[in-house]
């Protein structure tokens, strides 16, 4: 079996099967990277772009891992370096590293739907490392691994999504993933970070935090962007953190094997104490690794080939 | 002590109770109303004869400034609720423009703990946004937690449609009642009148009926959008009565409230430049009156609420443009309203609801009902006594009243709350 699609733009595109096949792909990916010799040769020959219109440490440094260990040369472009400053259209850059003969570009924007622009106009494949509020696939997809690792098969499982999911790529493609799949998704948080008709998304709203844990399987709990939305959104970080933050209080509603998990970077305090982030079932890390081999997989399967 | 009120016309529109009743009182609650509730025998008990007299439900006022903390030199907690126990109420909400405004769970509390001396309920409304400055939004859950039962930024409108939007959505989330003071502020700006024939005579500067409206459309076409409710503060303007009309008609929760200036008086009372008159809104024209009157009959205009703003001389004894906006009401605005009803615009029940349940449902409110088991929260009226407001005579620490010398028909007699009496003008 193969991806039916030549991009990786949104788990809207993609199939359970096909998200089954990535996730089992990503299984022996991450028997790679617990070797002594991290490095297969692969994809010794390949190029991948990677062009980072937004700021990021992680994701950026978790592809690179990835294409790495599988051989590939990675060339990563961040918006400050790019031809973006000098005035070029996203188009017109897609058009010129193509000439270059790229075999993979990896795409992160801060508008949604940029990533399908280059998709549409180059016929190198395309992976969404983040879209603006729009989709994150390869953070679901290594989410989905995470809880799967853990809790052997997504269906049937309760999803507590916990924060602003109005602007949050990583909760629409999660949601998406997550329904694939066949988990029921709740969510929770101040209805100012709620996309209207939120229910339509396949999820639960469920308004307190006490209440939305009960009988959870997993809790993610998402970022706040404070220095953005503070005051507009939510109050302050005291109040969001008394009422929609995890804390051991909170903890004592939910099932005592709860997963919770956070796709990073952390503001310790606000959307999670500390407490909590050091508690044995928190896998907040297990993530972080997950997120190497999940994206060898899909390097593997978009390229590969 | 027990208190026993003797043949009263017990009158509580949402319990569908009128009629001539005994209602006996003990340990703060009404424990039995019938035709032959006699005083427990042997224990003490005082004894109301309220032959001729209306017992009903304690009367909210769902809108008063107390000033406290930070302008106690023009009223206190205590001697706003002895006002309001003066004018038949049992409890009252009060708005968040203090100093410091009430928009933290601090300010909440401390105004609770004042309460706790005044001799009526004391149920603080906080702020939508910090500092009422439209921008930055208030802890309303911690707010909540503290005893606020409202929000509102009355005395402003938060002017940026985003920032309201998000305001209803926040509140919303809580389960937080929003009340609107609607006036766009661009527009309104430096006025201190109603725009009409009067201020071309006067030469004041106008405020236009628009100023009220367009923020009413807005708050309503948000508070539907959103899907929460909205309560609108002050009807003065025809145009809010229909807006509101048809908002109610298409299913929008919202709901409104007036005060008595605004169906008594029109703008014809500014002629003779009494600071008194001078109010936000303003008061407005005879057409708007007949509409307000017009609102409250037909249920658009749901609460009668008096804006009790007092002033001292300080605000109020200045020229016409300088001085402070509002007037006090808590002592005026049951007769004032009783004249509604014997003009024939509201029936004595209709009042009644616009004190009581009314009021309670827009704030989620556990009122006090007559019945037993209820807490003993009752308002005692006599709706035919004649009496003048005289000066010197408010129990308010302002006397900032365009009514002074005015004569009235009906009077609360009794203000009792838990169970205590209050305010009693015949003992
Ligand atoms: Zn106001």
């Amino acid at each position: 079996m193969e991806l039916s699609h030549k991009d990786l733009l949104g788990i809207e595109q993609l199939t359970a099967q096909e998200i089954s096949l990535i996730l089992d792909t990503a299984v022996s990916m991450k028997e790679v990277s617990a070797r002594e010799i991290k490095k297969v040769p692969t994809l010794r020959g390949k190029t991948i772009i990677s062009m980072f219109y937004e700021p990021s440490t992680r994701t950026r440094t978790s592809f690179e891992i990835a294409g790495k260990r599988l051989s590939a040369d990675v060339i990563n472009i961040s918006a400050s370096s790019s031809s973006v400053v000098k005035g070029e259209t996203l188009e017109d850059t897609g058009r010129n590293l193509q000439a270059m003969n790229p075999d993979l570009l990896i795409v992160r924007h801060a508008c949604a739907g940029a990533p399908k622009l280059l998709a549409d106009a180059l016929p190198t494949p395309v992976i969404n490392a983040g879209d603006g509020s729009h989709e994150h696939p390869t953070q679901a997809l290594l989410d989905a691994f995470t809880i799967r690792e853990r809790l052997e098969t997504l269906a049937g499982r309760s999803v507590l999504i916990v924060g602003d999911i109005l602007h949050s790529r990583v909760a629409r493609s999660n949601i998406l993933l997550l329904n694939k799949m066949g988990a029921a998704v709740r969510v929770c948080g101040p209805l100012t970070m709620m996309p209207r008709a939120v229910e339509q998304l396949g999820v639960e709203y469920v308004p307190c935090l006490t209440d939305a844990v009960r009988d959870a399987d997993v809790i993610m709990m998402l970022r706040i962007q404070k220095e953005r939305q503070q005051g507009a959104r939510f109050p302050n970080e005291r109040e969001y953190s008394r009422f929609f933050g995890l804390n051991r209080a909170v903890l004592r509603h939910a099932r005592g094997d709860v997963l919770i998990m956070h796709p990073g970077p952390v503001n310790r305090g606000v959307e999670i104490s500390p407490d909590v982030m050091s508690l044995p079932y928190s896998i907040i890390l297990d993530q972080v690794t997950n997120g190497v081999a999940v994206r060898m997989a899909l390097m593997y399967l978009l390229t590969g080939k | 002590m027990a208190l026993l009120i003797r043949t009263a016309r017990a009158l509580d529109p949402s319990e569908g109770l009128d009629e001539i009743l005994n209602i006996l009182v003990e340990g703060g609650r009404i424990t039995a109303l019938g035709r032959d509730i006699e005083a427990p025998a042997g224990g003490d008990c005082d004894v109301i004869d309220a032959a001729g007299l209306i017992a009903a439900p304690g009367l909210i006022d769902m809108h008063t400034h107390l000033r406290e903390p930070g302008q106690e030199y023009k009223e206190t907690i205590a001697s706003g609720a002895r006002a309001a126990a003066a004018g038949g109420f049992t409890a009252v909400a009060c708005m968040a423009n203090t100093y410091p405004a009430n928009d933290n769970a601090s300010t909440t509390r401390y105004i609770l703990e004042r309460a706790r001396e005044a001799c009526v309920r004391v149920l603080p409304v906080a702020a939508l946004t910090v500092g009422l400055k439209g921008t930055a939004l208030t802890e309303m859950g911690d707010l909540k937690e503290a005893g606020a039962v409202a929000l509102s930024d009355d005395g402003c409108s938060i002017a940026d449609a985003q920032v309201m939007r998000l305001a209803l959505e926040y509140a919303r989330s809580f389960e937080m009642p929003v009340l609107c003071h609607c006036e766009d502020s661009s527009l309104s700006f430096g006025g201190v009148m109603h725009e009409g024939a009067v201020s071309a005579v006067l030469g004041l500067r106008p405020i236009a009926p628009a100023a009220e409206e367009l923020i009413v459309q807005r708050d309503i076409a948000l508070a539907e959008w959103v899907g929460h409710c909205v309560h609108i503060q002050h009807v003065s303007t025809a145009g809010s009565v229909r807006i509101i009309r048809e908002a109610k008609a298409r299913g929008v929760r919202v709901t409104a409230e007036t005060a008595p200036h605004y169906f008594t008086l029109t703008d014809e009372a500014v002629r003779g430049f009494d600071t008194n008159t001078k109010m936000n809104p303003p008061l407005r024209s005879a057409s708007d009156v007949a509409a307000i009157r017009q609102g409250l009959a037909d249920g658009t205009i749901d609460v009668i609420a008096s804006d009790h703003a007092p002033h001292s001389s300080l605000e109020k004894d200045v020229e016409f443009d300088h001085a402070a906006f509002g007037i006090v009401g808590l002592e005026t605005m049951l007769p004032l309203t009783l004249a509604l009803v014997s003009e024939g615009v509201l029936t004595l029940a209709q009042a009644v609801e616009k004190f009581t349940c009314n009021p309670a449902a827009v704030l989620g409110y556990g009122r006090a009902r007559l019945k037993a088991g209820s807490v003993a929260d009752i308002t005692i009226i006599d709706p035919d006594m004649l009496w003048t407001l005289e000066r010197g005579r408010l129990y308010s620490l302002s006397c900032n009243t365009p009514f002074f010398g005015r004569t009235f028909t009906g009077r609360a007699v009794y203000t009792i709350v838990g169970g205590t009496v209050v305010h009693a003008l015949r003992a």
